[in-house]
């Protein structure tokens, strides 16, 4: 059967996107990693080995910028995936205003992270931001969101899941959508409840969703800094920078070959973190 | 939470017992229902509305009060002021940057949802293979585009600067994107479709373009309207691959406001809204599609 | 199999072409005016200027231009900061660059190879009025490749005058003073110094501000630092600046306002014209903007240079306005040099000075500071006149560190005390000069 299976699968079907993505991304990759070995200034460069990874494993907020890492993605994705599929399951259910609440879930998909990073910031402002001064009503001393060293990565990280769960929700409502309606009537006429519903039927038959959302969410969370950029430029001083922000600044100063070794270094990171997860939850897919 | 399914089929072929008991159960507790359905409305319009009502006001205020930066109404609204300059700065600059940006997101979403479909295709269906690719496809999620190389490799063909170029480049730095999604629910259809095609004497080109492609409508509508986002939104990639007085793209003009007199935050704001318009109605459009595509989509293998 | 194989590279043919056909209108538009440069043609020039230029001012001239000459120019804006710096970089090094181009001039200059890339000016009429502290900006190896594409601005201390009348203060000239009259608005229940953190680049200000007293203790040091001899952290007079933020930062005498982290540029201008703050460390280019969004205040802002430890010592740190250059590969090399000559002739500057507001004295001779200047301007005037002026580090020295707004911030809210913060910034340096390729490091 797969013989016969494999020639209605024909390899052509690759080519044209292998053709785009090799010539356009990958070859162009492949060709800046060489500049991770030299000392490089756009036009000119000379091979230094090793020496931009040295000095990269150098750089005073390292530790700092994987740690920043860690919490952002794994906050951010676990946000996403909880608050998405719930999302996700309540506006696929029989409720008044799902239109328009949809399209309030994924409206802030549509603005730009600069007015995204500045509402916040505003919103977040210690003393007059919307935050605190609805908390000081109700006699609560709201902290500094963005100015307490501690609290910065996860108040971006908090605004990330704002801007991202629209994503996550569309495509938990495409996922959920696409189960066969039989599953559902099977279960109704034995008498099962919305609950049982959810978890043996919505959950478990939405997973090629969840799978997609968790390693998108993931990876998106790894090597985001574009909030971060906009809201804290990576402050107070040096405590909210992710290795992404790390690499830019590097970028921005001028140390192209040392920001290309970080982007090496990033890529392996994720990497390391991405293809075990991807590995172990498309295992889970086929055990389905 | 409780949850209703809605379907027209699910109340037409269920059994008249059933029916009524899902009727029953609504019946117990309709204000119940009601209550939380509308706190659970209002919770969301504040939660998801309070950051754009903060854009939106603001880009009625004049210049000193939007650079107060509060949530307050407006002692005087400027709306069309701002939004005439807005539309009007640089000879009509905004306008130029929709049409590019429309276009070049147009295109790029054509191009996507060919190649990716089809790639995806056989990669969901050829177990083997997919393996080893899968990573080399993940690898486009996890880094930057290359900015000079890539600009060598657009040189050299002769598309740096151009609408073709851009267009092939977006194409190829969102591929990663749409093709995991793709595969992700072409793995969903049953191969049993495959097989009676195959039985029916389909082709490859068949099977896929007339069989499975249909069947993909819902996450074809999710892929137009996540990608097509990314693209219209994209800043970095315009700003390096797409330069020139003639190549304005929406999120550069946001740079006409951010310039030599510090941020000019009601333009800057009015101009927020106004880009964000397209891809809103995009969104309300394909929503739609999203969920009209699916009672297509029931699979009778 | 061939079938399919046809079909399948018939749709892509097909959406290939598509996507062509789409890209005609964006691509005419730039092939057009590649050619046509010779005889009585109107000439297109593009000129690449950051979003920080003042387009009032170049747009003024351009416009004068082109009814004399006849030839127009394309303004592209780029973005500001390290990102335009990126943009500039990454089309030298492909080769894409306008014919008129804006850049900084100093440390950042030197980083994008004048020789290489830029038309040699030396010799261009109009040179010999440019003053030499700007030309020493713009020069590499003896020759010139940038003019003057503004005024020249300062690094200060701008205060607010009606609160300085009210609290009866006088101008510091020392820190000592400065530090009383911060003591006594504070007792006054004002914010004595302004600090606006959320734009970090903001907190730099009172070290680079305080490069003129550094370098008239240490008059090598400019010279010891590009050679790797002499560090902040083993200079006094150099270290002296990190301390001083140190001091009026929060856990110093806590001069701030509250919220400093979450205070903006623009918030930072209004508490200086609304009086609820009396200082503000900042350049003179907040001016016009203030001008623009609080014109009854204007006339209130003052400026005073940032004080040494001695009263002997008092001058202005001074930022040189950015080089207008020209592209050595222009297909357009007349008219582009002479829109540059009429550019700083002193017709052009009078356009320019006529069109936007100038935030300090001009660098050029001939060109007076108008009766209608900011007041600021005006106090500044004198010590222009005898010469008690000195050029920020980054316009004699090519190293500047990357990381110095983020340093600096936190010397300010008193996460890192000065010592070590000069060490870090020292270390920083060291990797500038390396990429810079300098010996010595």
């Amino acid at each position: 059967m797969n013989t016969m299976n494999n020639k209605m699968y024909s390899y052509y079907f690759l080519l044209p996107a292998a053709i785009i993505y090799f010539l356009f991304f990958l070859f162009p990759t492949l060709m800046s990693f060489f500049y991770s070995f030299t000392w490089w200034t756009l036009t000119d460069w000379e091979f230094i080995g090793f020496e931009n990874f040295i000095n990269f494993f150098q750089e005073p907020s390292l530790r700092i910028g994987f740690r920043n890492t860690l919490f952002f993605a794994v906050t951010a994705t676990t946000g996403k995936v909880v608050l998405g599929l719930l999302f996700a399951v309540f506006l696929c259910s029989k409720i008044r205003n799902r239109g328009l609440l949809r399209s309030i879930v994924f409206f802030p998909v549509l603005i730009s992270a600069i007015a995204i990073g500045i509402a916040f910031s505003v919103m977040m402002h210690p003393t007059d931001g919307i935050i605190n001064s609805n908390l000081a009503k109700i006699g609560l001393n709201g902290p500094n969101w963005l100015g307490e060293p501690s609290l910065a990565i996860f108040s971006v990280a908090f605004t990330d899941i704002w801007r991202g769960v629209g994503i996550a929700t569309v495509i938990f409502i495409a996922g959920i959508m696409a189960i066969p309606w039989e599953y559902r009537e099977a279960l109704k006429i034995d008498g099962g409840s919305s609950f049982q519903e959810f978890w043996h039927i919505t959950l478990p038959l939405s997973r090629p969703a969840m799978n997609t959302v968790i390693i998108l969410a993931l990876i998106d969370g790894l090597r985001n800094f574009d909030l971060v950029w906009a809201m804290t430029g990576g402050g107070p001083g040096f405590s909210s920078d992710v290795l992404a922000s790390i690499i830019y600044k590097q970028y921005a100063g001028g140390f192209y070959g040392l920001a290309t070794a970080g982007n090496v270094i990033l890529f392996l990171f994720i990497a390391l973190i991405a293809f075990p997860v991807f590995k172990f939850i498309n295992r889970r897919e086929v055990d389905l | 939470m409780s949850v209703h399914y809605e379907n027209k089929e699910e109340v037409l072929s269920a059994g008249a017992a059933q029916k009524s008991a899902v009727r029953f159960s609504q019946k117990k507790t309709p204000k119940k229902i009601l209550v939380s359905e509308i706190l659970g409305t209002l919770a969301a319009v504040i939660f998801f509305g309070v950051p754009f009502y903060f854009v939106f006001i603001n880009s009625l205020k004049p210049a000193e009060e939007a650079a107060q930066m509060n949530l307050s109404w407006p002692n005087s609204f400027h709306m069309l002021e701002n939004y005439k300059e807005v539309l009007t700065i640089n000879d009509g600059r905004l306008l130029l940057a929709f049409f590019n940006s429309t276009i070049i997101t147009l295109f790029t979403i054509l191009i996507l949802i060919i190649i990716c479909s089809m790639a995806a295709f056989v990669l969901a269906r050829r177990e083997g293979l997919s393996k080893k690719l899968n990573y080399l496809v993940l690898i486009g999620l996890m880094l930057p585009p290359a900015i000079v190389p890539t600009i060598s490799v657009l040189q050299t063909l002769g598309l740096f600067k151009t609408m073709p170029g851009i267009v092939l480049l977006e194409g190829a730095l969102r591929f990663s994107f749409a093709c995991i999604l793709y595969r992700a629910f072409v793995a969903t259809i049953p191969r049993e479709l495959d097989e009676a095609a195959l039985i029916d004497g389909c082709g490859p080109l068949r099977l896929f373009f007339q069989i499975i492609f249909p069947l993909l409508k819902p996450v074809t509508s999710t892929i137009i309207v996540l990608s097509s986002i990314q693209v219209y939104n994209d800043f970095e990639n315009m700003l390096y691959f797409f330069p020139g007085a003639d190549n304005a793209t929406v999120q550069l003009t946001l740079y006409n406001f951010t310039g030599m007199f510090g941020t000019s935050y009601h333009y800057l704001f009015a101009n927020v809204i106004l880009i964000s318009i397209p891809p809103l109605i995009l969104f309300i459009f394909f929503n739609k599609k999203i969920v009209a595509g699916m009672t297509a989509g029931a699979v009778k293998g | 199999m061939k079938k399919e194989l046809m079909a399948v590279t018939c749709s892509w043919l097909l959406a290939g072409s598509l996507a062509g056909c789409g890209g005609d209108g964006g691509g005419e538009a730039s092939g057009n005016d590649a050619g046509g440069s010779s005889g009585n043609d109107s000439v297109t020039l593009s000129m690449l200027v950051s979003e920080t230029a003042n387009l009032n001012g170049i747009e003024a001239v351009a416009e004068a231009v082109e009814e004399e000459h006849n030839i127009s120019v394309e303004i592209e804006q780029r973005p500001g900061g390290p990102e335009g710096e990126n943009v500039v970089k990454t089309r030298l090094a492909t080769d894409d660059m306008s014919d008129l181009v804006l850049f900084n001039s100093g440390a950042l200059l030197q980083t994008i190879d004048p020789p290489e890339n830029f038309v040699d000016l030396t010799d261009e009429p109009n040179m010999d009025r440019v003053h030499d502290s700007y030309k020493e900006t713009v020069t590499t190896d003896g020759r010139i490749y940038g003019v003057p594409a503004n005024s020249s601005q300062v690094g200060a201390w701008l205060y607010n005058k009606k609160v300085y009348d009210e609290l009866d203060l006088e101008i510091p000239k020392t820190w000592d003073q400065l530090m009383e009259n911060n003591q006594m608005i504070k007792d006054a229940g004002k914010t004595a110094v302004i600090a606006s953190y959320n734009e970090i680049w903001t907190a730099q200000l009172p070290l680079l501000a305080d490069f003129y007293n550094v370098q008239a203790e240490e008059p090598e040091f400019a010279e010891n630092y590009t050679a790797g001899d002499a560090k902040f952290a083993d200079t006094s007079a150099a270290l002296r600046g990190f301390e001083k933020i140190w001091e009026l930062g929060v856990e110093g005498e806590n001069f701030f306002n509250e919220d400093f982290n979450a205070t903006t540029y623009n918030q930072g201008m209004e508490m200086l014209a609304t009086g609820e703050g009396v200082h503000y460390p900042m350049l003179s280019q907040v001016l016009p903007i203030m001008e623009e969004n609080y014109p009854d205040a204007i006339g209130d802002i003052g400026v005073f240079p940032q004080p040494n430890d001695t009263e002997d010592i008092n001058g202005f740190t001074v930022w040189m306005p950015d080089a207008l250059l020209i592209n050595k590969n222009t297909e357009k090399m007349e008219a582009a040099k002479q829109w540059v000559e009429f550019f700083i002739s002193k017709e052009g500057l009078e356009i320019y000075a006529d069109a936007a507001k100038s935030i300090g004295p001009f660098v050029v001779d001939g060109i007076q500071v108008p009766d209608d200047a900011f007041e600021a301007v005006k106090q500044m005037q004198p010590y222009f006149d005898e010469g008690s002026t000195a050029p920020a580090l980054e316009f004699v020295s090519p190293i500047k560190g990357a990381n110095l707004p983020q340093i600096t911030s936190e010397v300010g809210a008193g996460i890192r005390e000065p010592q070590e913060a000069a060490e870090m910034y020292d270390d920083d340096a060291e990797k500038q000069a390396n990429q810079l390729g300098i010996d010595g490091w």
